[in-house]
């Protein structure tokens, strides 16, 4: 599996760097700039944030496994996000997210075995006027039906035969 | 760089910046919320400045991108100022129209007016669309005007002088009397009056205070706090500036939802340029007061918008509540003294110091005074932002502003303050809404999101997925939330899948209970009301599904199924192609025919059928 970035100790070196006497409140800051580089946590990042920034790992470990923005396991390279809030719901976003679940063939939270692919849901992103809203790549696709939700997923598997 | 140093300085840049707007001069303003950015908005608003600067005419129209006009279904919205034209729905083809029809002949484009469903009117000014027509906007009144990245613009609107009027000619305690005169209470969902928080924090021991803004807008089908943010983002830091005042905090905090990336920039932008005109930093416009406002962006968790478990986010730890008291006002972050609103609520607070405490009281309910923002959404022609004041009633939001439910289906309910509130049936449409009748109700206001449920919605279902959704955002710290909303879910299950048992109905009102008075916070403390409420107003569609083994509403899997009417069936073919199961078979031009075992109910045939053909029972 190519598609994971190799953990860098290095880098988290220099992330921390500018943070170190950031004093209060910085830890979730550090950990959202892992989790943005390399799209999870890494086990190893973790320990030397900890021991950095003299914050227990029992801390550190609670912070990244209690938000939902964190994830210890990589996410996969296209992230499709189904908006699961009450407006879409009511307009049929369980279906639209039963469809791509079949397609993909994971359950909400999980990533292809190939790395490709992660399948999320979220709360609300007020954008209930779209609804059912699919997320695929940061791209906002609204009034989501299952032929459009059949579209959307051809462009983005499309893509991972070009990269 | 512009420093304004007293309240007399900033009256001249206002006047300033009036002399310089030329209200005659055309200017096109396109919405650039979140929703109208979905629906392109950002392509439109670049096509508009490449036609006028192809016609040459970049000194005599200007083009303004604004936050969230709130009229979210019709996006992308535009409206030609000064005439106030509105178009709705625009796309990049229309521009060179637009420009030189309208803003340059003024002729209106027809195909682009918006025609009230109700009447089949068109409707050619933004004022007479019905949508805007009946809401009175206090909050939301400048996100059609103003350039929410642009202080100039706020400032020529009045911005920042209700902070020069409480820095110069109030004294913090008289701040503390006008907004508890003006009975302002918290937006946010309990509704406490916020000049007695303010009071209690103002007279809490200790040197080092906080104030909080909450933008930690978790419940489901609610905007308001990101359109304000996006929109008008100075309204709430002048807010915060003139609360940190009379409470006595020279420090601030905005926990902000990560997933409202546009909200977080324009705030970004905001407080930077408020620290740069001088209203924020040291010595605020010449009174020395010290104030800054730090942003802390949320990472991803619902309980988070309970003010504890807020704080102890922004503290870097795991967002747990804890029990209170102490009250955050004795002590809040880090051990301090702290005062928090939510978004909306802030963003009155500079209303209240411009108009007085007295004028705005007049606005409302007799103990729900000012207006408020719903955001109107689900199955409703016009879905986006309704400011009204309290005391409006459920059916003149839901059919004069609305414009009532699509495809001529009835209303069945309406869902009102997320996954803490209720729903409320069509018999209770009229009742003026008010924190108080609400409550009495079996809803709650909560942070007025209002989701509208067509005829096609399964309460028992809608119930199962609010009890899911605070089942999987239970921190998990107390018992009766983490295992009594997962054996409430578990319940709800069985009953939408067919598995109901006699004695369901009592054990989920025992559940909710007990859940209601032992949970630690707010979050499990309303967690069960969804369920009493469709208990409440829909109890026969619960026995339906438990004594008949039926889904009134035809949307629990279990309990329907999906065939071909053969008199309707032309044999297009359209089902068979596109089911994913392969369990539709049938010659070309023959009736149709779908396999019970292999059907897995997702209903594509039932959405595709043009002729009506699929029967859902």
């Amino acid at each position: 599996m190519d598609f994971q970035l190799a953990f860098d100790a290095s880098e988290i070196d220099d992330l921390l760097n500018g943070k170190r006497d950031g004093g209060n409140g910085s830890l979730m800051d550090v950990l959202e700039e892992v989790q943005a580089r390399y799209r999870y946590l890494p086990r190893d990042a973790l320990i030397l944030i900890s021991e950095s920034m003299g914050v227990p790992l029992s801390q550190t470990y609670g912070v990244a496994t209690f938000y939902n923005a964190f994830s210890l396991k990589p996410k996969g390279r296209h992230v499709i996000n189904v908006c699961t809030g009450t407006a879409c719901m009511v307009r049929g976003a369980k279906k639209v997210l039963e469809r791509i679940s079949e397609r993909l063939g994971i359950q909400p939270g999980e990533t292809t075995e190939d790395g490709q692919f992660t399948l999320e849901t979220v709360n609300c992103l007020g954008a209930c006027a779209l609804g059912p809203v699919v997320v695929a790549d940061g791209a906002y696709s609204g009034e989501m039906t299952s032929a459009k939700t059949d579209a959307l997923l051809k462009e983005v598997m499309s893509e991972v035969e070009t990269v | 760089m512009t420093m304004v140093r007293t309240p007399e300085e900033l009256e001249s840049l206002k006047q300033k910046l009036l002399a310089a707007r030329e209200p005659d001069k055309p200017r096109v303003s396109v919405c650039c919320g979140t929703g109208c950015r979905v629906h392109g908005s950002m392509d439109v608003i670049e096509a508009f400045r490449q036609e006028i600067d192809k016609r040459n005419l970049n000194g005599d129209i200007s083009v303004v991108g604004t936050g969230c006009h709130g009229f979210c279904e019709k996006g992308p919205v535009v409206v030609l100022k000064p005439s106030g034209v509105f178009y709705q729905r625009v796309g990049l083809g229309d521009v060179p129209e637009i420009v030189s029809e309208t803003v340059l002949n003024g002729a209106v484009i027809d195909r682009l007016t918006y025609v009230d469903p109700a009447s089949g009117a068109k409707v050619v000014y933004e004022e007479d669309v019905p949508f805007y027509r009946k809401q009175q906007r206090l909050v939301l009144d400048l996100n059609g005007d103003i350039d929410p990245t642009n202080i100039e613009d706020y400032i020529a609107f009045g911005g920042y002088a209700a902070l020069g009027k409480a820095l110069h000619q109030m004294k913090p305690e008289g701040v503390i009397e006008e907004v508890v005169e003006s009975g302002l209470r918290g937006r946010g969902g309990a509704g406490f009056p916020a000049g007695i928080k303010w009071r209690l924090c103002r007279e809490a021991d200790g040197d080092t205070k906080y104030i909080i803004c909450n933008a930690d807008e978790g419940d489901p089908g609610a905007y308001m706090d990101r359109s304000i943010m996006e929109g008008n983002p100075h309204r709430v830091v002048e807010g915060m500036i003139i609360g940190a005042w009379a409470i006595g905090a020279h420090e601030g905090y905005v926990y902000i939802r990560n997933e409202y990336p546009l909200a977080v920039e324009n705030l970004r932008i905001a407080i930077g340029q408020a620290q740069e005109y001088g209203f924020l930093g040291h010595d605020i416009l010449g009174s020395g007061f010290d104030f800054s406002i730090h942003i802390r962006p949320g990472s991803g968790a619902f309980v988070c918008g309970e003010e504890t478990a807020l704080m102890a986010s922004i503290e870097d730890r795991i967002g747990e509540p804890r029990p209170r008291p102490p009250y955050p006002a004795e002590r809040g972050l880090w051990g301090k003294p702290t005062n928090i609103n939510n978004v909306e609520t802030w963003a009155n607070v500079p209303i209240v110091i411009d108009r007085g405490g007295e004028l705005y009281s007049q606005i409302g309910t007799d103990k729900s005074k000012g207006t408020k923002i719903f955001s109107v959404v689900g199955n409703i022609n016009n879905t986006g932002l309704v400011e009204v004041p309290m005391g409006t009633t459920l059916s003149e939001i839901v059919y004069d502003i609305g414009g009532g439910v699509p495809g001529g289906k009835e209303c069945k309910a309406v869902q009102l303050g997320g996954p803490s509130g209720g729903c409320l049936p069509r018999e209770h449409f009229d009742v003026p809404i008010d924190f108080e009748s609400l409550q009495e109700l079996g809803a709650i206001m909560g942070s007025g999101g209002m989701v509208v449920c067509d005829e096609d919605t399964c309460m028992v279902e809608f119930a199962r997925y609010f009890m899911d959704f605070v089942q999987q955002e239970s921190c998990g710290k107390c018992v009766p939330c983490r295992l009594g909303t997962r054996a409430m879910l578990e319940v709800l299950t069985r009953i939408t899948q067919g598995e109901g048992q006699e004695g369901d109905i009592e054990y989920l009102e025992e559940l909710a209970k007990q859940i209601r008075e032992s949970s630690l916070c707010g979050l499990g403390q309303t967690a069960p009301n969804p369920v009493l409420s469709t208990i409440r107003y829909f109890r026969d569609e619960y026995e339906a599904h438990i004594r008949d083994k039926h889904c009134p509403a035809h949307v629990c899997r279990a309990l329907i199924h999906y065939s071909v009417d053969p008199e309707k069936c032309t044999g297009c073919g359209r089902c068979l192609r596109n089911c994913p199961a392969e369990a539709i078979s049938g010659a070309k031009k023959e009736p149709h025919n779908i396999d019970q075992e292999k059907c897995i109910k997702c209903g594509s045939c039932y959405e595709l059928c043009k002729f009506d053909a699929i029967v859902v029972e």
